[in-house]
């Protein structure tokens, strides 16, 4: 049977048929018709049907999956209301006599070229949303409903890669696993698969072509392999590691609401969420986090036009709080720039974007972000606590790499208060103020940093990218970027003992923190808070669990002794619990 | 013959004629009778229809670009004076540091 590598990206093992997602092309024939203006009339039915089914989408996607994928659809449907597109449309089908479909063609794909000859990404983008809408259009001309969920049994759904309005048509109870032929660990089609907890591989090296509905699979997700019509024996083999699987995870998941405390610990580790939507956080609550250690605020600005309200945000931060049900919450303040663009804050395309104008940087120009997110949080926690439900609110500056940048961020903070208090709002009596440490100046200064706040965060993933200069984002160098490297862990030393000297406590958010040879390393060095996908929340409190304090010191500070971060790995992974 | 009135100027905000400045010229635009287009000077693209947000898109107008604008029949005047206020008013942002 033939087997794909790929890159691992959800752990578990799937077996069933496969379900291959292609997104249809309507074939388009240009030809004169007899009756125009009913072939108009035909038009402005399916461009009305098209309308209809983008109004469910957007609810849909508000429901599940949050307001930046709902912005999205709102976007699709305003395109529809274009008068200078409609209008082209009109006289290509009343004067010219065009047929519709040819009609729908030609006009949208003018409209997206002109966009594709602009250069930068926000354009490309909403050419690839304008052919999106042409296919839905074209689609209601050929009067197809629209197909959400069309797989009728649970799959494992096999697609070239899966953008944020495909995943919004399949039914998450059908899905058994996620394969994609592009993507990496990072890709939207991963973050989705762990959401749900059900295994995935990106990156596979297969041909769509080969693979047919309902051929019967094997996806391991913690190895990246997918196999395609396995013999009886290779099934029987894993269904048997299927189980194996499952059972260790039953066991870790019967336990992942119980704090997670060291053999000879007398207090338990937090082990918290890293989420970026309402649905996250009720995930990060099935999976037994005991708090969310990084809430990502970016979904509520991106892929839209403008600001969100005051009240948007309001109401979102205001449903987070209300699963997290008192948890604490971590809520990273906004951090676009970088990889990620919004055109309406100023950002824009930058030669090194990751050096640039990005997170708490963009506080000199626009404090008016900064001060309206801070109202909104407080206002959002203030109004749950009058209602008498519990909230643990706590907020946190990303890439922060001077004294200054707290200050001002505090300064606008109290001028949130107060403009808070001076309408008569409620305000929590108790937040706490903390920074990422993700800039290694910013671990450097640990030590200084430490009296202006209450807690420190640190950001695994961006502190390797600019300790080792290693674009992460290029693959060609991102090998190097292990978070292993010793220059990284003597940074997250440095960074703990001077928050601990100061009585602070101190969070990993990155990568690090999920990943299980880290554990005892990260226990070792007496980090107060592990912070992760919530799909990885079950094994690492089992592995909490698992290691005393005495052993993780001892096993830190051999980790911390060698030169090579091949040799710190190779290390961490002879270890077992002790 | 209606009258037609017309204003070159510069875009000064960061996301130029794009995203929420576009939806907002757009919408202001929407409310007159008259004709109106606009026009990115310095290229070779045609005037575009200012009621039509893709239209606009596709001009491309980016930060400190120059664009005319020509308003043409009923309520010419005051369009053409709305949408230049908008523009000078940074479409109601102050304007960035740099």
């Amino acid at each position: 049977m033939p087997r794909y590598q790929g890159l691992p990206a959800s752990p578990g093992i799937a077996i069933g048929p496969a379900f291959v997602y292609r997104p249809r092309q309507v074939a388009v024939t240009h030809h004169r018709v007899e009756d125009p203006r009913a072939e108009w009339r035909h038009l402005t039915d399916a461009i009305e049907m098209a309308r209809t089914q983008l109004v469910a989408l957007e609810a849909r996607a508000r429901q599940v999956a949050g307001e930046d994928e709902a912005a999205i659809f709102e976007a699709h449907r305003l395109f529809l209301d274009d008068e200078e597109l409609l209008g082209r449309l009109k006289a290509l089908v009343l004067e010219e006599r065009w047929n519709a479909k040819a009609a729908v063609h030609h006009v949208f794909e003018q409209f997206a070229e002109a966009l594709l000859s602009l250069e930068e990404e926000y354009f490309q983008a909403r050419a690839a949303d304008l052919r999106d809408v042409a296919q839905r259009v074209l689609k209601c001309l050929e009067g197809e409903e629209e197909d959400v969920g069309e797989a009728a049994e649970p799959v494992i759904l096999v697609a070239e890669d899966l953008t944020p309005s495909d995943t919004i048509r399949f039914d998450r109870e059908k899905i058994l696993g996620i394969v994609t032929a592009k993507g990496g660990p990072t890709s939207h089609s991963a973050i989705l698969a762990r959401a749900m907890g059900v295994p995935a591989a990106v990156s596979v090296a297969m041909d769509l072509a080969d693979i047919r509905n309902e051929t019967l699979c094997i996806l391991n997700g913690s190895t990246g392999v997918f196999s395609v019509g396995p013999t009886l024996h290779e099934l029987e083999l894993a269904r048997r590691e299927k189980d194996q699987w499952e059972a260790q995870r039953r066991v870790e998941l019967g336990q992942a609401h119980l704090p997670a405390t060291p053999r000879d610990g007398d207090h338990p580790v937090e082990v918290a969420a890293n989420i970026g939507s309402v649905e996250d956080a009720e995930q990060a609550v099935r999976f037994g986090a005991d708090g969310v250690g990084l809430l990502r605020t970016e979904f509520l600005y991106l892929q839209r036009n403008a600001m969100p309200t005051l009240a948007e945000q309001v109401r979102t931060y205001r449903r987070i709080f209300e699963v997290l049900g008192g948890r604490p919450v971590v809520v990273r303040t906004l951090d676009v720039g970088g990889d990620k663009e919004v055109p309406y804050l100023g950002t824009g395309h930058e030669p090194n974007p990751f050096l640039g104008w990005r997170a708490i940087r963009m506080i000199r120009e626009r404090p008016d972000v900064l001060e309206d997110q801070f109202t909104a949080l407080l206002q959002a926690a203030g109004e749950l606590l009058a209602e008498g439900k519990p909230v643990d609110l706590r907020i946190m500056l990303p890439m922060v790499s001077s004294v200054a940048e707290v200050e001002r961020a505090r300064e606008l903070f109290e001028q949130a208060k107060e403009g808070l208090a001076h309408r008569g709002k409620p305000l929590p009596d108790r937040v706490q103020f903390g920074i990422m440490v993700e800039v290694p100046s910013a671990a450097l200064l640990a030590d200084r940093f430490a009296p202006l706040v209450d807690f420190f965060s640190i950001g695994t993933n961006d502190l390797t990218q600019y300790t080792l200069a290693v674009d992460r984002t290029n693959e060609r160098v991102s090998v190097l970027a292990s978070p292993y490297h010793p220059a990284v862990l003597r940074l997250i030393e440095m960074t703990i003992r001077a928050a601990h000297a100061h009585g602070r406590w101190v969070g990993v958010c990155g990568e690090l923190a999920g990943d299980p040879p880290a554990v005892p390393l990260l226990l070792g060095l007496e980090l107060d808070e592990f912070s992760m996908a919530p799909s990885s929340i079950p094994t690492i409190k089992d592995l909490i669990r698992r290691w005393s304090l005495a052993a993780s010191r001892e096993v830190a500070r051999q980790a911390l002794d060698f030169s090579l971060a091949a040799d710190v790995i190779d290390f961490l992974k002879a270890q077992t619990p002790r | 013959m209606p009258e037609t009135f017309n204003a070159t100027l510069t875009v000064r905000h960061a996301a130029g004629l794009h995203a929420r400045p576009a939806a907002q010229f757009v919408k202001l635009a929407g409310r007159f009778p008259c004709k109106i287009t606009v026009r990115k000077l310095n290229s070779d693209k045609p005037p575009a229809n200012a009621k039509s947000p893709l239209s606009v898109l596709t001009l491309g107008v980016n930060q400190g670009d120059a664009i005319e604008l020509v308003t043409e029949g009923e309520q010419a005047e005051e369009a053409l004076a709305a949408l230049v206020a908008l523009i000078e008013s940074n479409f109601g942002e102050p304007a960035a540091a740099h």
